[in-house]
């Protein structure tokens, strides 16, 4: 008789509130206002008028053990023993005492994490999982992130941004990394190079030809071989075939390039959200520090900095001055690319005489 | 040691700099872990990594992998380049579910990494963008070993393929004063009440929840989850005019007046002589902005609730898609609210079940058979909140207009015996 099988407990996400902070637990649903002391920190006050402070900090994100460890040791000796993790993959350490705050920064500094963050900062980029992980990924996440946060270090460490930006990347067109202010993203251009005696074994030719998005891919026999092809006047190159057929190999060391889309806006805060828009294309795919991806995230923000209001995103930055005045004070250059033709593009015309001179 | 270890000359550069290195880390494990089958699957990841630099390609292929009873829950990592980089040549993550809210203790850090090491390579990441901690690299025979490990402590997997997902939620009302619901209640009420389609994938497409404690949304959860949950108020947002003046003696009129009262998307807000703030509160959006700027003034009402939207997603296949509103204010003071909110994600994910097309998401659905058909579907009236306008094409069949606008007044007249009967 086989080995006996240990049954799971299908226990589902677990409780937190064992885990929370008991200012936490005790204030819950019960706070009044918060305060930003300074870059990094949070104060929130209830009405009890408990106080509880946040330290946020970036890290590598992808973690060792000995890592996980040292911001534990630090949680024990310098916080009160517990951690949050905010949605972009920051440390925070809640803890009960103004006093406490100064010697937990000056450790995690001192240990080599960054204190900031929060507010008007250029947050941690949200990424993926890229070549450490992904079975799909057109470039690296950790590697073009940690490339990335050296350069953009002062802007996390400050708040002089106008308002808060979210940064985002993604290794491919299905976009895991999400909507951001400024979205750095694979953008494939030239159509899948099949392998036509893998093809009959490994994929499942009509889930493949459902797929595509713009119908580009039929059934057809290929040397005598049952396999795919593609129509490539119609592909348009989004690599949504090869994740269930992956000789329908997509990624090409050369035309595997990044673009760079801006004003994503997840916020309902005074505009309803916001989808990011292309500006850029063509960057290359430059491993091991992009250095051409980073110059143009700088040369973005530096524009937005100079142009916005305070409390502006850069979707409503852009919103206010439009989008010719974008590409001017970017000197990108505004190319039939950025002319949607997807479904639902002709509410994005201009149909107006609303156009400044 | 050394010389066995695959030379990187292309990630030693991302040891440079001064933001903290995946690099650095990946080699202390590599270096200086004391268990040999650590260091040899770091070794090995790292010579595939840097190959994956030096060539722009990615060298990991999917498969079929699960736990003991269940469908999904890891991602099943077999590497196409194993014969050089043998010992990460299974690399499987586990996706496991984390305390709503991702609440830790460091001893149950301590704890998950002690399993960890057991069973896997090191590497661990908080979280990753599906809201799941990612156990990242163990093998064909290690991955149920772990989880049972786990297990027993109290986690669990979450999903991966066409299944209920893990669920995301902000720290809400656990710190943050714009709370207007217990998100903690909410995701675990939603998430948990789906185990078996989180474990057993038999959806047509993946289906998430995320749950944002008020409309800052901080969890995204508009433009990603297939159902979110957000707090919201109904009554009037709570103004402490006196802190009000304060703060405008503090930084003057025109300040306040082009930083808060023109950023009203609704021009809601007035400034008076005295330095009060004039809300129009019938014409409150709950945009956030003015309670966002000065939050010790401003607050959000006290009659909390959630709006529900259902269809968010990211490209694949049909293009970006935001959830629509189907529920614009719904409370969430009893158990029996409670259960009323989890009926409405099983009939809306049994209606998707039945009839959406395989690989696609339930907004897609709602885009090919139109709103309306959806609704009626799963047994929500409309309501004009879930529009940005009315229809402007006039082909549509009309004939039953006079039972439908019957219908309206109807539902008019129990919504206001309703309203009546809440503030008494």
């Amino acid at each position: 008789m086989a080995t006996q099988m240990r049954e799971a407990i299908e226990s589902g996400c677990p409780d937190g509130f064992q885990y929370m902070h008991p200012l936490s637990v005790k204030n819950f649903g019960q706070w009044k206002f918060h305060t930003h002391p300074r870059p990094g920190v949070l104060m929130h006050e209830a009405y009890s008028g408990d106080q509880l402070w946040t330290v946020r900090c970036g890290t590598q994100r992808i973690l060792d053990v000995f890592t996980l460890r040292k911001l534990c040791d630090i949680g024990d000796d310098y916080a009160d023993g517990h951690i949050h993790f905010t949605i972009r993959s920051n440390v925070e350490y809640l803890i009960d005492d103004e006093a406490k705050v100064a010697p937990l920064i000056d450790k995690l500094e001192a240990e080599g994490f960054v204190v900031g963050g929060t507010q008007n900062s250029v947050a941690m980029i949200a990424h993926t999982q890229g070549w450490l992980h992904c079975d799909i990924p057109g470039t690296d996440a950790s590697g073009v992130v940690k490339s990335m946060m050296d350069e953009l270090i002062d802007e996390f460490r400050n708040t002089n941004m106008p308002n808060r930006v979210h940064i985002t990347t993604s290794c491919c067109q299905i976009n895991c990394g999400g909507q951001g202010d400024i979205a750095i993203n694979v953008q494939h251009t030239k159509p899948p190079k099949i392998n036509h005696d893998l093809v009959a074994n490994v994929c499942e030719r009509p889930s493949v030809v459902a797929r595509c998005p713009v119908a580009a891919i039929r059934p057809a026999l290929v040397n005598g071989k049952n396999s795919l092809e593609v129509d490539e006047k119609k592909c348009i190159c989004c690599g949504a075939c090869y994740p269930p057929c992956p000789p329908m190999q997509i990624n090409d060391a050369e035309h595997t390039k990044l673009a760079i889309w801006v004003g994503g806006n997840h916020s309902n805060a005074r505009g309803k959200p916001t989808f990011h828009k292309l500006v850029a294309s063509g960057i290359p795919n430059n491993p091991p520090r992009w250095p051409e991806a980073t110059a143009m995230v700088k040369h973005i923000l530096k524009a937005y900095k100079e142009g916005a209001r305070d409390w502006e995103r850069i979707n409503e930055w852009i919103e206010r001055i439009g989008w010719p005045r974008f590409f001017e004070v970017t000197n990108l250059p505004f190319t039939k690319y950025h002319i949607d033709n997807w479904r639902g593009a002709r509410a994005k015309l201009n149909s107006s005489t609303h156009i400044r001179f | 040691m050394t010389d066995k270890n695959h030379p990187t000359p292309m990630l030693d550069e991302l040891e440079n700099g001064p933001w903290p290195s995946f690099i650095s880390g990946i080699k202390r494990l590599r270096d200086e872990h004391p268990d040999e089958r650590i260091r040899g699957v770091n070794n090995s990841l790292l010579g595939q990594l840097e190959h994956s630099y030096e060539t722009r390609k990615g060298y990991w292929k999917g498969g079929t992998l699960s736990v003991y009873g269940y469908g999904g829950g890891i991602i099943p990592r077999f590497s196409e380049v194993g014969g050089e980089f043998p010992e990460s040549k299974q690399f499987h993550t586990l996706r496991v579910q984390p305390p709503a809210g991702n609440h830790y203790t460091t001893d149950m850090l301590r704890q998950l990494a002690d399993s960890w090491e057991k069973y896997g390579s090191g590497l661990v990441t908080f979280h990753g963008q599906t809201g799941n901690i990612m156990f990242i690299g163990s093998n064909d025979e290690n991955v149920q070993h772990f989880f049972d490990d786990i297990n027993e402590y109290g986690f669990d997997l979450g999903g991966a393929g066409p299944c209920v997902r893990t669920a995301m939620s902000c720290v809400g009302a656990a710190r943050c004063e714009m709370s207007c619901a217990n998100e903690h209640k909410i995701h675990r009420s939603l998430v948990n009440n789906f185990t078996d389609d989180v474990h057993r994938p038999a959806l047509p497409y993946k289906f998430k929840f995320k749950i944002s404690g008020c409309p800052n949304d901080c969890q995204n959860s508009i433009e990603r989850a297939d159902m979110a949950v957000i707090g919201t108020w109904r009554d009037h947002k709570q103004v402490d005019q006196a802190e009000f003046k304060k703060y405008v003696g503090e930084k003057g009129r025109e300040h306040v007046i082009e930083n808060i009262i023109s950023r009203c998307p609704t021009k809601s807000l007035a400034l008076g002589e005295d330095g009060s703030l004039i809300a129009d509160e019938g014409n409150c959006v709950r945009s956030m902005h003015c309670m966002n700027v000065v939050p010790k003034a401003i607050h959000p009402g006290k009659e909390h609730g959630v709006t529900i939207l259902i269809g968010g997603k990211r490209a694949l296949k049909i293009g970006d898609l935001m959830g629509t509103v189907v529920v614009p204010f719904m409370k969430l003071d009893n158990e029996e609210d409670y259960e009323r909110i989890v009926e409405m994600a099983e009939d809306i994910i049994d209606f998707w079940a039945e009839n959406g097309l395989e690989h696609e998401r339930c907004g897609e659905m709602v885009e090919r058979i139109g709103l309306v058909n959806f609704l009626e579907g799963v047994g929500i009236k409309v309501d004009p909140n879930m529009v940005s306008e009315p229809r402007q094409s006039s082909y549509v069949r009309m004939d039953g207009w006079d039972e439908e606008a019957k219908d309206w007044y109807a539902r008019q007249t129990v919504a206001a015996i309703d309203k009546a009967s809440d503030a008494a």
